[in-house]
């Protein structure tokens, strides 16, 4: 068995009797009350997230002189200053490194937000691709990060500390003071409802989390509860709906991708685009209770046309849910499939994501 | 009445000829929230230990197999729009389905509720 890492907040987490197991190499909390009780907490309160794997990177200088406009599949110049970008980071091949956020933190100055399970790889390869002198440091283990997500999670912080915080838009952050530390609050998440990404000091984490909990519309969530939000709204998990034999492309995620600058795997996804990908991303409801899982098999008209991804129940839809890649035949809205996985069959029909468009996230 | 545990953590009530089947409160504990429950047929007939019934959760599916041998005679159709009976009650208002069994020796496979208390402090 590797050698798991864990968070400042272990001890606090199985305090609350979390169950803990191994996620990207860290032991994280994946429940507390509850998955599902948790992931209704999230839609109607304010759920709070141990999201400190996650691994962070501090860039600083020019950032078209020392190379870091080429490395992402989006502009970083363009970002404007106390703005991020969600995008990809690729192989030559077009493949899925990483997916990220770049948070623009001053003219010369940029934090990038990766994956826990691929925090070393992400960051040589990043090194690789710009001037060897750049200033690119990963300051993963000294930077914690706590997600409040739901629609209650902006006056929770409003009280907490101060109006600033209320008046950030979407995909906007700001630079502020919690608890006497520098910190940074973001209005991004990973749940479809309105949301904060706080990023502090690590060695403030405890007291930020005590601090919130003790605010009766807050209650922990762990990963089983934020992996079934993320499914609704029909975001991406890397690793399963994303990997480096993937391209943004065929994952239905060109709006992330500026094919007017340049980048690695560009030219992979140009040939891509002329060629049609061999799969492609789709989403499909089943017409039952059933959850399609990680790996079951999809079947179009009798035959194999490709697996799921990722799927689940959906407690706010009362139906399974599903994301897969299918060879193009099958991906036209309204197709009907079958999903299979031993002596376990149901039925599903491609849909539009996001599954559920009820949440707060723009509220 | 009797309660028999299997190892797969199947709970069986007998009264009579009626077995009454469900999955005990240490496997709905383990599966977490339970979000759909595959009922038998009406009327199929199983073997001590076949398949008998399926059970998903925010985890994983698996199968409910049969504690005794028998014919199914009536499913607690409660659980189709409400499964999560079964993590609030599993060993009585969440009970899966009933069934009609004669052979009484197969209960001697089975664990009593004390053997079953003692075979769970054994998977610790």
């Amino acid at each position: 068995m590797e050698d798991l890492k864990a968070t400042p907040l272990r001890a606090h987490h199985e305090g609350l009797k979390a169950l803990m197991a191994p996620f990207g190499g860290w032991l994280m909390p994946i429940q507390y009350a509850g998955i599902i009780a948790e992931h209704k907490w999230c839609r109607e309160q304010a759920a709070l997230f141990d999201i400190c794997h996650m691994g962070e990177f501090l860039f600083k200088g020019d950032i078209e002189a020392q190379g870091l406009e080429n490395v992402f599949t989006f502009s970083v110049k363009g970002i404007p200053v106390g703005r991020s970008r969600y995008g990809f980071l690729l192989n030559d091949r077009g493949g899925v490194i990483d997916d990220l956020i770049v948070f623009r933190l001053a003219e010369d100055e940029v934090m990038i937000v990766v994956n826990a399970a691929t925090i070393d790889n992400d960051f040589s390869v990043i090194r690789s691709r710009l001037r060897q002198d750049a200033q690119l440091t990963d300051v993963s283990a000294q930077t914690a990060k706590l997600d409040l997500q739901g629609p209650l999670s902006r006056e929770v912080l409003v009280e907490l500390f101060g109006s600033e915080i209320g008046a950030i838009p979407f995909f906007k952050f700001i630079k502020t003071r919690i608890l006497g530390v520098d910190a940074i609050v973001s209005r991004t998440g990973y749940t479809g409802e309105l949301g904060y990404e706080i990023f502090l000091p690590a060695s403030k984490v405890t007291e930020l989390w005590e601090l919130l909990l003790k605010d009766g519309r807050v209650a922990p969530a762990g990963l089983g509860s934020r992996d079934l939000l993320r499914l609704e709204v029909g975001y991406s998990l890397y690793g399963s709906d994303l990997d480096e034999a993937t391209t943004p492309l065929a994952a239905g995620l060109a709006a992330f991708v500026n094919l007017d600058k340049e980048f690695v795997g560009k030219d992979a996804l140009l040939k891509e685009r002329q060629a049609g990908a061999e799969k492609v991303k789709i989403a499909f409801r089943v017409n039952s209770r059933r959850a399609p899982r990680h790996h079951y098999q999809i079947f179009h008209e009798g035959a194999q046309v490709g697996s799921v991804t990722s799927g689940a129940f959906s407690p706010m839809l009362s139906c399974g849910i599903g994301m897969g890649f299918v060879k193009p035949e099958a991906t036209a809205l309204g197709s009907k499939l079958v999903i299979k996985h031993d002596k376990v069959e149901m039925e599903a029909v491609v849909v539009e994501l996001p599954f559920y468009t009820g949440g707060s996230l723009r509220a | 009445m009797a309660v028999y545990f299997t190892k797969e953590h199947e709970w069986v009530r007998i009264e009579g000829t009626q077995a009454t089947v469900g999955i005990s409160e240490h496997a709905a504990h383990e599966l977490g929230d339970i979000t759909f429950v595959e009922l038998p047929q009406m009327g199929k007939i199983v073997k001590q230990f076949d398949t008998l019934a399926g059970i998903e959760s925010v985890k994983a599916a698996s199968d409910i197999y049969a504690p005794v041998s028998g014919r199914v005679v009536q499913v607690n159709d409660k659980l189709e729009d409400a499964p999560e009976l079964v993590n609030e009650s599993a060993e009585d208002a969440g009970w899966i389905c009933k069934l009609e069994a004669a052979d009484s020796a197969e209960l001697g496979a089975l664990m009593d509720a004390a053997a079953y208390a003692e075979f769970l402090k054994g998977l610790e």
